[in-house]
């Protein structure tokens, strides 16, 4: 068995609690949070040992592993206090708000070998995960175009009184909303090289983005839309969906469902004719040992225990959560700096309008808007 | 217990498989005009008892059945609560408190909120859920709910907490306030069991998926079948379907194979959907099953 104990008791760390309680392999030894309220509760009705100050907690117990679920602000120092005492590591997203201080965690992480593990939680459902392996599959051939959108009704009104509406808490839809899709895309197709066109846009918050739109440029000609927005409420819970656009066809995905077209159908992968195919979260899903909020969630958490019982690398690591990190920080970098946007004005009409061949070709015309626009480019060095 | 539940994912844009269809359910119900007419067709089919969450369009629904219940002799109520999505929304907005705080009863102030302060700083778990419970029933005032259900989530995180006395404070409350009897929603349901019963909870209602691809069935089909056969709960199914992933007739020919389960819910968005599935239940209830193919209608 192995001990654990978890840190920070808002709605993901009570959620891992009853994930982390009963799954056969941990043992749950003590929880902490800073407020006294929900300890007392929680120790008078499920008998847990509590404590309100974590670096108490980790010299007084005996762990194995820590799962961190504080406002995000405090994650790397509760990560580094944790890595310290060599415990394995699982904490949530967005881990290190600053990439150069992720990127330190995940080396200190990976010459300890440490077991370290972040919760995008998405790189555990399974539609895609199917998704990742028919693009490794080259199924719908040499992407072009992909585009990843998340919704949901988070922010409704002007005030919020937790730490979600500070930026200097971590707060705001980029490293809430916008981390889960720049996570997949480079769970999917990797990371980008380069942001531009950022907006981070308020809707009702004061001192928070709302809404976030960018474009992503990848190696070799893909280009990427992100479009985020956590104030829709016609969305009854989040909803996170990508789009890719191949050589050889399309891919539809979020959640619960994946639509594939494909031009020419590939012989290796035979349930995927010419034309549309869909698949299901009901076929694609494997059981898990305890279901409380959707599979991804109980399956990222027996993900942590077998890499520590097996010496693997987590799906989602503080690495890969870094390099998530890294995109939005850069993407506030772009979206912060001035630029000289490409006015449009009224443009007299030319002999033969609608006629565009004498028009530039439209590659070059992206190329420099591009250019005029300035790319921020993405370095970690 | 009615053999066929009638239930309301459908009508709030609940769709286990495909966002687009529940966008689509909850543009056609976003009228509750249409959700009652969906609910006259089911009782013209013979149906008496609709599951519903405590979304707080059900409000309207309550109001129809209460103003008109001369129209619907016998129809009654299982509410499910509480409203995850509103919690959940609630405690990432103002924390888990906050949320706690902001769902306990307004109006009738003094009282309730002098109870609720108190209830909060004494950490007396048994009056403050009393509250939210009584919150969340005050829709249903005046029409019949002769079972009132704690929705998975709830269930499952309690469960999973180990916070086994919350449980027998819902047992409590539910048969005390409401003379009702308390069910359980689950997706985990061999492991609840086990743990109901060592809370005293004996021969409790339960409702969880049951369905041969073993969709949400947590414990494994095995685990399932033996607990069914073995008749130690008031078993209600649901998810039948798998969210449209087995065709009905074979869904219905795996769960009406167990005598031991006392009722089946399903949800549907048109009179032909709810005439057909409730015919091949009773027609399996009553012969046997398996029985011979049927023709499906139309979707």
């Amino acid at each position: 068995m192995l001990r654990a104990a978890i840190i920070g008791l808002g709605k993901m760390g009570l959620s891992h609690q009853s994930m982390v309680n009963v799954h056969p392999q941990l043992k749950l030894i003590s929880v902490c949070d800073s407020s006294g309220y929900v300890l007392d509760v929680l120790s008078k009705y499920t008998r847990v040992k509590t404590y309100t100050d974590y670096k108490k907690m980790l010299a007084a117990e005996q762990l194995d592993c820590v799962f961190v679920a504080t406002p995000s602000r405090y994650h790397a120092e509760i990560v580094a206090a944790a890595l310290e005492r060599n415990l394995h590591v699982f904490c949530e997203k967005p881990f290190a708000l600053d990439p150069g201080i992720g990127y330190g965690l995940a080396d200190t992480a990976e010459r300890k070998k440490l077991v370290n593990q972040v919760g995008y939680h998405y790189r555990f459902v399974a539609t895609f995960n199917e998704t990742k392996r028919l693009l490794e599959q080259n199924l719908i051939g040499e992407l072009h175009h992909v585009r990843a959108e998340a919704y949901g009704p988070v922010v409704l009104r002007p005030k919020g009184a937790t730490w979600r509406s500070q930026k200097s808490e971590g707060g705001g839809c980029l490293f809430d909303y916008s981390c889960h899709a720049i996570d997949l895309l480079n769970y999917l197709v990797g990371r980008p090289i380069a942001v531009s066109g950022s907006v981070l846009n308020s809707v009702f918050s004061n001192d928070v983005d709302d809404e976030i739109y960018s474009t992503f440029q990848f190696s070799k000609g893909l280009y990427g839309q992100l479009a985020t927005n956590w104030s829709d409420e016609s969305f009854r819970k989040m909803s996170v969906k990508l789009s890719l656009w191949g050589s050889n066809g399309r891919i539809n995905v979020d959640r619960q469902e994946l639509q594939v077209y494909v031009r020419s159908p590939r012989p290796e992968e035979a349930g995927f004719g010419a034309g549309w195919t869909v698949r299901y979260t009901t076929e694609l899903t494997k059981p898990v040992w305890f279901y409380v909020r959707g599979e991804e969630y109980s399956a990222q958490i027996d993900h942590f225990v077998q890499c520590i019982k097996t010496g693997g690398v987590a799906l989602s690591n503080f690495r890969s959560a870094s390099d998530t990190s890294l995109v939005a920080d850069r993407m506030r970098a772009d979206a912060d700096k001035s630029r000289t946007p490409v006015e449009v004005n009224g443009v007299e009409s030319v002999k033969g309008g609608g006629d565009l061949s004498g028009s530039r070709p439209a590659k070059s015309l992206v190329r420099s808007l591009l250019d005029r626009i300035g790319m921020g480019q993405i370095n970690n060095g | 217990m009615d053999r066929v539940l009638f239930g309301d994912n459908q009508f709030f844009g609940v769709n286990h498989m495909s966002e687009e269809k529940a966008r689509a359910q909850s543009m056609r119900f976003q009228d509750i005009a249409a959700v009652i007419e969906v609910l006259e067709d089911a009782y013209a089919e013979g149906i008496r008892t609709f599951m519903c969450t405590t979304h707080e369009r059900i409000a309207e629904v309550c109001d129809h059945f209460r103003r008109h219940a001369e129209k619907y002799p016998g129809f009654k109520f299982y509410p499910c609560l509480p409203y995850a999505h509103k919690y959940a929304n609630a405690a990432a907005e103002l924390g888990v408190l906050g949320a706690v705080r902001s769902f306990l009863p307004q109006e009738n102030a003094l009282g309730a909120l002098l109870k609720g302060g108190m209830s909060l700083a004494r950490k007396d778990v048994e009056g403050l859920a009393g509250l939210l419970i009584d919150a969340e029933m005050k829709m249903f005032a005046g029409v019949e709910t002769p079972i009132i259900f704690l929705q998975n989530v709830a269930t499952d995180f309690l469960l999973g907490l180990g916070f086994d006395d919350a449980f027998k404070i819902f047992n409590d409350h539910v048969r005390e306030r409401y003379a009702a009897e308390p069910g359980f929603i689950t997706m985990n349901a061999p492991f609840l069991l086990e743990k109901l019963e060592k809370m005293g909870l004996k021969n409790p209602i339960i409702c969880a998926n049951v369905n041969k691809i073993a969709f949400r069935m947590c414990g494994g089909l095995e685990a399932y079948e033996a607990m069914i056969v073995q008749n130690r709960c008031r078993l209600i199914a649901m998810s039948v379907f798998a969210s449209g992933a087995l065709p009905p007739q074979e869904a219905l020919d795996y769960v009406c194979k167990f005598p031991q389960i006392k009722a089946i819910v399903f949800g549907a968005s048109s009179r032909r959907n709810i005439a057909h599935t409730k015919h091949l239940i009773e027609r399996r209830t009553l012969s046997g099953s398996p029985v011979a193919a049927e023709p499906t209608p139309r979707q």
